[in-house]
């Protein structure tokens, strides 16, 4: 029998809550409070709390447009949806298949290459921005949103793989064999049993791709020339310049890249939390 | 429906020697069941029938073709698996009808199929359950229905009933026994279970170490067991084996219920006594040190270490050297 923990126990677990929830929620209302304030200043000491708070800096923002009136702003977005969105799209075509095969064939070096994706995550985007934009150069995709998808979409193949590897071997091989007998070539199997169990997994990949490419500054502002090409993190970086800082702006623009993330993983949340606990349970 | 012919058939896992020609001809509409220790073999066999594992030499038939190189879904029969291997985010009638989806039947040919099996097996009621959402012997229908569904030439069964309750699996084997009666299939079913081998079988295929021991009706292998493996296998309690029973060459095999106590030359001590209700098994010990077991109605009129003599209504002799019946 469990006992129920005792009034001190509990009261000194609740002030340790509040106290890392506050911790981990600060930096955020700072951001919210310094881009509902106008000025561009950085916004120090004191509560964050936002003096005569306006939605100024989201308009400023929203609104930017260049010399030729091309609304700057919503290209951005939309370029950083695009990017983003293929990057997972093509991540888990790669991901899931070669994930699958890794799972299920004996194959020569198999050991090896689960070992190759690994180590080629040990590399920092800065050491990859060179070399990959020499590569991007040569194919004439520099500058490209279809380069940085594919440069996106090869970082991220390593960890998919691994994760979904991980999730297909625990998928029981009764069930193919069980999908074979019933008529099912190999990749009517795949697609009709095995990837609709793995779809908590398949929602962790995807969204790690997501974000990955969503957040990702070094290799956007390496690979990316032209303003009307950048993806949302490289224009916010241009809020930071040599003049000085229009933080205002800056916060605003965080907060607004922030948002469909945040979305994205309310959606995805359910899938999320069984993804990450998946085999601790056998249904 | 169909016949099922294993010719010099060997199967071999790398230096593994599993199965190690085994012969033998299942006729059509025959229920055949597989039996044999853990390990000898027996999920192989069937396996190979399926075409779930590739056959190392020799021949296999269904029908009058050779199927060692034809894909599972080619060979027209279909399986039960021992964990049911139903899909986990289907609904019952999507598993019954995935092989018609599969094989692009319309949509209202599977539905009535579905339908009829499941007014078979009485699962109409759980048509839009998941399996999650069931008890083990409504799944194990559920496998079944998936099965039948197909109208295969030839059904595999591996220990089918095995993840049920005692009370289940007697209620599944009648059932079983019912739907062989009325589709009249071939069926290959994979058990451990002794009654459930002898209550299902047209004949039994007795397994020991990739080879086959005997293939006959149960009562066959019950009365005239082709050798020691097969006499102390079949049957319980099993057989007594009484090597250097004076004047006797032979190795002698007694069932329990043979053993008659009171009158005859040999003597013996009686050990333990343990009652099953009707009938008592009777522990004892020759004088020699071996122990036999006797099985008498109740209430049995020894008890123990009391000297009793034995004679038997009923013995086999088997060849010393080569264990095999004589
Ligand atoms: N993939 C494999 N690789 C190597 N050896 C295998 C493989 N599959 C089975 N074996 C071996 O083949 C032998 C027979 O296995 P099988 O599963 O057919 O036994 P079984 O008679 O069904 O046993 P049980 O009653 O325990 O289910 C075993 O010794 C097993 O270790
Ligand atoms: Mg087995």
């Amino acid at each position: 029998m469990k006992r129920a923990p005792s009034t001190p126990i509990v009261v000194l677990v609740h002030v340790g809550l509040v106290v890392f929830t506050v911790v981990a929620l600060l930096p955020v209302m700072w951001v919210l409070s310094m881009a509902l304030t106008p000025s561009q200043a950085f916004a120090s000491g004191g509560l964050p709390i936002p003096t005569n708070p306006s939605l100024a800096n989201f308009t400023d923002v929203v609104t930017t447009v260049d010399e030729d009136g091309t609304w700057l702003f919503v290209r951005q977005l939309f370029n950083s949806l695009i990017v983003s969105a293929s990057t997972s799209l093509v991540g888990l075509a790669l991901a899931t298949t070669a994930a699958y095969a890794l799972s299920r064939w004996e194959m020569p070096g198999k050991d090896r290459a689960m070992s190759a994706f690994l180590i080629t995550q040990m590399f920092p985007g800065v050491v990859m921005a060179v070399p990959l934009y020499l590569l991007l150069d040569e194919v004439g995709l520099l500058d490209t949103l279809t380069g940085l998808v594919l440069v996106y979409a090869t970082t991220t193949v390593p960890f998919s793989v691994w994760t979904l590897k991980g999730y297909f071997d625990t998928v029981p091989r009764d069930l193919e064999e069980a999908a074979m007998l019933d008529g099912a070539n190999r990749w009517q199997t795949f697609a009709w049993v095995i990837l609709p169990l793995a779809r908590p997994a398949l929602a962790v990949t995807g969204l790690f791709s997501f974000m990955s490419a969503w957040n990702e500054f070094i290799l956007a502002a390496t690979l990316l020339g032209d303003s009307r090409s950048y993806t949302l993190p490289v224009v916010l970086q241009r809020y930071v310049s040599d003049q000085g800082t229009e933080w205002g702006h800056f916060a605003a623009g965080a907060v607004i890249v922030s948002i469909p993330v945040v979305l994205l993983f309310f959606a995805l949340q359910r899938h999320f939390v069984e993804g990450l606990t998946a085999g601790a349970v056998k249904g | 429906m169909a016949t099922v012919g294993f010719q010099a058939l060997h199967k071999r896992y790398g230096d593994t020697h599993v199965l190690k020609g085994i012969e033998a001809q299942v006729e059509d509409g025959e229920y055949v069941v597989l039996v044999g220790p853990s390990g000898c073999g027996k999920s192989t066999l069937l396996r190979c029938v399926a075409g779930l594992e590739e056959i190392s030499e020799g021949q296999l038939t269904i029908g009058d073709r050779v199927v060692n190189s034809l894909a599972p879904a080619e060979r027209d029969v279909a399986m039960v698996f021992q964990s049911y291997a139903l899909y986990p985010h289907m609904t019952v009638a999507e598993n019954m009808g995935f092989a018609l989806r599969v094989a692009g039947r319309p949509r209202e040919e599977i539905q009535a199929r579905v339908a009829e099996v499941a007014r078979m097996l009485e699962l109409e009621p759980l048509l839009e359950r998941l399996p999650a959402q069931m008890s083990g012997g409504q799944r194990q229908r559920v496998a079944m229905g998936r099965a039948i569904v197909r109208q295969p030439a030839v059904f595999l069964f591996d220990e089918p009933l095995s993840n049920l309750d005692a009370s289940l699996r007697t209620h599944m084997r009648v059932e079983l026994k019912r739907l062989h009666q009325r589709l009249g299939a071939t069926i290959l079913h994979v058990t451990h279970d002794q009654v459930e081998a002898l209550t299902l079988a047209d004949r039994i295929l007795v397994l020991n170490q990739g080879i086959v021991q005997q293939f006959g009706s149960p009562r066959e292998l019950y009365d005239t067991p082709a050798n020691t493996f097969v006499a102390t296998f079949i049957g319980s309690p099993s057989m007594n084996m009484l090597r250097g029973l004076p004047g006797e060459e032979a190795i002698v095999g007694v069932r329990p219920h043979d053993v008659v106590l009171g009158s005859g030359e040999i003597s013996a001590t009686v050990d333990v006594v343990e009652s099953l209700g009707a009938e008592a098994l009777v522990h004892l010990q020759l004088t020699d040190g071996t122990p036999m077991v006797a099985q008498v109605p109740e209430p049995a009129s020894v008890k123990p270490g009391d000297a009793v003599n034995l004679a038997f209504a009923k013995v086999h002799r088997f060849d010393p050297s080569t264990e095999r019946r004589l």
